[in-house]
């Protein structure tokens, strides 16, 4: 008896959940279905879950990307901006069913993506390297050998490392924060994404003091704005916020807002990029 | 299609899948059979740890289950179940605490399907078994677990099917198995991405609809004539 009641409970529970997880995703979705094709309001695609570039806390939303992005649709003139989360894997479908206009989710441009959408910018050149503990003595990827690293099952960065590193024994868990958790306590020696993810890492609370970045990136991830496929007037007028953005000084502060903190050193001989050709 | 098997390793993926079903299984299986004769026996600590058992695992999600096995089994107690100084120490530690946590796991289910198996039995048959002089593991081992376990096979092939498609979860330990493959080529080549799903969905259904139809026809066969 005692059983099914806490059965009962445990269910009811769970059921509560589930409808309070619905009422807040319907509620995003009416509000980007309702200002869809209006001239005024823009749906932009960020990640939720990303310290220092596009995170979401309450209502409000903080982040390099965020800081771009709002910046690009004031000056293409809309008033509303509308924020959808896109996880990497989901971003190509996003935008070829109209679901977002842009995205501005640490949007790797690659040739492979190309054939899905078009990009406009790059806004910023990140590299891959690696978190350790404050103490570790890993400079680089050479260092590596017999250490244990970490990434994120299916990233781009586990992939790269695989190649950059033979045979490194890689442990791969689904999200960047269990990885962190596990390099802050010493059970894995280094976590490897893109030095801008990483450096949110490190500028959070918990992890202060505890973990570092190393500071030498051994790849080139190209930041670009997704857009619909051959939309090149889109992507002409992105690029012509991007260019004006970093004239009048907003980049360089946007920079010094989320990257600041973390204490990390943007790499002023890419930064800022040269803008690609819209094609 | 040629593109994908060229850039990921697809076969070492479904094998890895295919591994990691069976193995888990055979572990379900004799988890699951253990609890299930706690479940029936006449001894109430066994009963109640039986229940409590299945109660609290089937409840607990699979993901958290092998999240917990490298969190805290590995990482905080220090389990290991490979030579922590190969190179390979970290995936062959995924691969078998992940086989661990999904016979653990799926043994609630086993156990269930067992004992409705068992529920199938004629309480006569059990009393006409007792009064010949039998005893509760003689009863068991040779009048009731025979035919229950004959009972149980249509539930058992649900369990195994679900086993199958649950190894998925294993990917958010960082085990190299077909859902891990999928992550990887629908992140590095969107632009085939209709065709990983075909290739993924293909796959299980090439693995669990011949289970399923195999095992049902074998419940049938095998179906006590009452």
């Amino acid at each position: 008896m005692i059983t099914r009641r806490i059965g009962a409970a445990a269910f009811t529970l769970v059921l509560a959940a589930g409808l309070a997880a619905c009422g807040s995703d319907d509620g995003g979705g009416d509000d980007g279905a309702s200002g869809g094709a209006g001239g005024e309001s823009i749906k932009v695609g960020i990640k939720f879950d990303q310290p220092g570039l596009g995170l979401k806390e309450g209502n409000t939303y903080t982040g390099f990307d965020v800081d771009v992005a709002n910046y690009v649709a004031k000056e293409l003139g809309k008033t509303d901006v509308q924020f959808v989360q896109a996880p990497s894997k989901q971003r190509e479908d996003l935008i070829a069913t109209g679901q977002v206009d842009l995205i501005f989710a640490t949007y790797s441009i690659t040739d492979e993506r190309k054939q899905k959408v078009s990009f406009a910018g790059p806004y910023f050149i990140a590299g891959q390297d690696l978190l350790v503990a404050a103490d570790s003595t890993i400079k680089g990827p050479k260092d590596l050998d017999g250490k244990k690293l970490c990434s994120v099952t299916g990233s781009t960065s586990a992939d790269n490392v695989k190649k950059e590193v033979p045979g490194v024994n890689l442990q791969e868990f689904d999200t960047y924060s269990k990885c962190a958790e596990a390099v802050s306590k010493g059970q894995l020696d280094a976590l490897t994404t893109d030095d801008t993810i990483l450096a949110g890492y490190a500028a959070q609370p918990q992890y202060k003091g505890k973990l570092k970045v190393v500071g030498a990136p051994f790849s080139e991830e190209r930041y670009g704005v997704g857009l619909k496929k051959g939309d090149t007037a889109l992507c002409e007028d992105v690029n012509k916020a991007l260019t004006k953005m970093v004239e009048d000084g907003a980049w360089d502060k946007a920079v010094e807002d989320n990257f600041g903190p973390a204490g990390f050193k943007v790499d002023a001989k890419t930064n800022p990029p040269k803008l690609d050709a819209c094609s | 299609m040629n593109e994908l098997f060229q850039q990921f390793d697809v076969w070492g993926a479904f094998w890895l899948t295919i591994k990691l079903a069976a193995f888990s299984l055979v572990g379900a299986m004799v988890i699951g059979t253990i609890v299930a004769i706690m479940r029936v026996s006449p001894v109430a600590m066994f009963r109640f740890v039986g229940a409590a058992y299945v109660n609290i695992i089937r409840n607990t999600p699979l993901t958290l289950i092998l999240t917990f096995t490298i969190f805290v089994m590995l990482y905080d107690l220090g389990i290991n179940l490979a030579d922590e100084n190969s190179p390979t120490s970290i995936a062959d530690n995924g691969v078998r605490w992940a086989i661990v946590g999904l016979a653990v796991y799926h043994a609630a289910f086993v156990c269930e399907a067992i004992r409705s198996g068992i529920n199938t039995v004629p309480p006569g048959q059990a009393e006409a078994a007792r009064s010949l002089g039998l005893g509760f593991s003689q009863n068991l081992r040779h009048v009731v677990l025979p035919q229950a376990l004959r009972g149980a096979i249509a539930p058992l092939a649900s369990v195994t099917i679900a086993l199958i498609k649950n190894t998925t979860v294993a990917a958010a330990i960082g085990v190299a198995e077909t859902a891990a493959l999928m992550s990887s080529a629908l992140e590095l080549r969107a632009d085939l991405n209709y065709l990983t799903f075909a290739l993924v969905a293909g796959f299980f259904l090439l693995v669990t609809l011949p289970i399923g139809i195999g095992l049902t026809s074998l419940s049938r066969r095998m179906a006590v004539k009452r």
